[in-house]
């Protein structure tokens, strides 16, 4: 595991919760596993959340351009698709949201990524994860697997992971 | 407008009690009530609402077993021209990703100008095979839909966000869409309609057919495979409320006014 890459989501100038929620995931798994936190931020004119960022991550993407001002699944699957082959991170995560619900699919079929959505558990199991999901509505939770080997992308469900306060990192600005 | 809708049958478990089984890996079906996939109704409704204004045909494909037939004639009475079921022992076990290859195969035979799905199934909740499926086929798609506008070769689709928000974004046809719930009203099927439908030819197709090794497919073509389902634990904070449907309804209020809930 070298790299969590987390992809900020934010909408009219916000920081959305999930994103939050997603680092301190990321944080966990990324001390148990040896692997750095990196954030990519999309968008234009959005320096102030770059900032923001900085101490959650070791390393912020920030990706300023004006066909990235607001979020299009095109727009954003290309560049996303040329940050993660550059960086090769062992795991993805974005928001199981409107923005994530479009995105995740497709992009993970393009990068032929084993894909889990809507996830509320994640577990590092040897050099795969194993994740939790809520099936039936949520009457039943299921532990899943994965059969292929990684790099993995995940979509988090929004609330299911706490915000835990931590050290800042130091968000190195690429 | 050529319009191909993916459906699903799911078990109905919203008002079941739903139990492990011996496995421990799937739920028991026993007793568990079969229909289509909520949503998918919402999206077999858009597609006929479509070929009622534009004209063309309406093709609903599953993958599934012979039980599905009576989700497809359900489909096929609401107004959908014709079905076909894709069945094969090599689909078994298959996930989201595995899903969307068959039916990305079958769906090449079809002349196509849009394909619809659900947004997600009731049962696993993936919401993943629309999105793969239009890539697979190679063309653009927009998820969460609940407001469609057609005009000429594009479309304007309105998906929902969170918070109450909508975003509009047009797309060339062909296209996918995923289709939320709530975008329609779909009509009701009597059983004087599915009676009707029920000799209506529903074509079967299977890994032979759709050109695809059976390793390509089912378990061995999956990404992902459940190891178990554990019955979720039960969260604090949550209040049971008794009484008959005037005392709920006023324990409802108060508590929604005291937490704030009613401005």
């Amino acid at each position: 595991m070298n790299e969590i890459m987390v992809l900020a989501e934010h909408r009219r100038g916000e920081l959305r919760d999930v994103t939050w929620e997603m680092f301190s995931k990321a944080r966990q798994l990324g001390e148990s596993l040896g692997a750095e936190v990196s954030v990519a931020l999309f968008g234009k004119g959005v320096n102030p959340l770059a900032e923001a960022l900085k101490p959650k991550a070791n390393r912020v993407l920030l990706v300023e351009d004006d066909r990235l001002e607001s979020f299009n699944t095109e727009t954003y699957e290309k560049v996303l698709i040329q940050l993660m082959t550059e960086r090769k991170p062992s795991l993805t995560l974005i928001g199981h949201t409107a923005m994530g619900m479009d995105l995740a699919p497709g992009l993970a079929a393009r990068l032929k990524m084993a894909l889990a959505t809507d996830c509320i558990g994640i577990d590092p199991e040897g050099e795969s994860f194993s994740v939790t999901r809520q099936l039936y509505g949520g009457k039943v939770n299921a532990k899943v697997s994965f059969l292929k080997k990684g790099p993995y992308l995940f979509t988090v469900r929004p609330g299911a992971f706490p915000v835990v306060e931590r050290d800042a990192l130091p968000g190195k600005r690429d | 407008m050529n319009i191909v809708v993916c459906v699903k049958r799911v078990p109905e478990t919203a008002d079941a009690d739903v139990t492990i089984d011996k496995s421990g890996k799937d739920i028991d079906r026993s007793g568990l009530v079969f229909d289509l996939n909520e949503w998918d109704n919402y999206a077999i409704e858009e597609a006929i609402a479509l070929k009622e204004k534009f004209g063309g045909k309406v093709t609903v494909l599953t993958l599934g077993g012979e039980e599905s037939n009576e989700t497809l004639r359900k489909c096929l009475a609401m107004g959908a021209d014709d079905a076909v079921r894709l069945t094969d022992p090599a689909f078994s076990g298959s996930d989201a990703y595995a899903t969307a290859k068959p039916l990305a195969e079958a769906i090449r035979k079809i002349p196509f100008d849009l394909v619809l799905a659900g947004v997600q199934a009731e049962d696993d909740g993936y919401g993943q095979v629309g999105g793969v499926l239009a890539k697979f086929l190679g063309i653009p798609h927009a998820s969460l839909v609940n407001r469609l506008e057609v005009q000429d070769k594009k479309l304007r689709a309105h998906r929902e966000l969170e918070g109450g928000l909508e975003e509009v974004v047009e797309i060339d046809l062909p296209a996918l869409l995923t289709i939320q719930t709530g975008i329609n009203q779909p009509r009701y099927v009597s059983i004087m309609g599915i009676r009707k439908v029920a000799k209506k030819e529903i074509k079967v197709l299977g890994t032979a057919e759709l050109n695809l090794k059976p390793e390509e497919v089912g378990l061995s073509g999956s990404n992902l495979r459940v190891e178990r389902l554990f019955t979720p634990q039960v969260g604090e904070g949550a209040q049971m409320l008794q009484g008959n449907m005037e005392e709920l309804s006023l324990k409802v209020l108060d508590i929604l006014k005291d937490k704030g809930g009613l401005a």
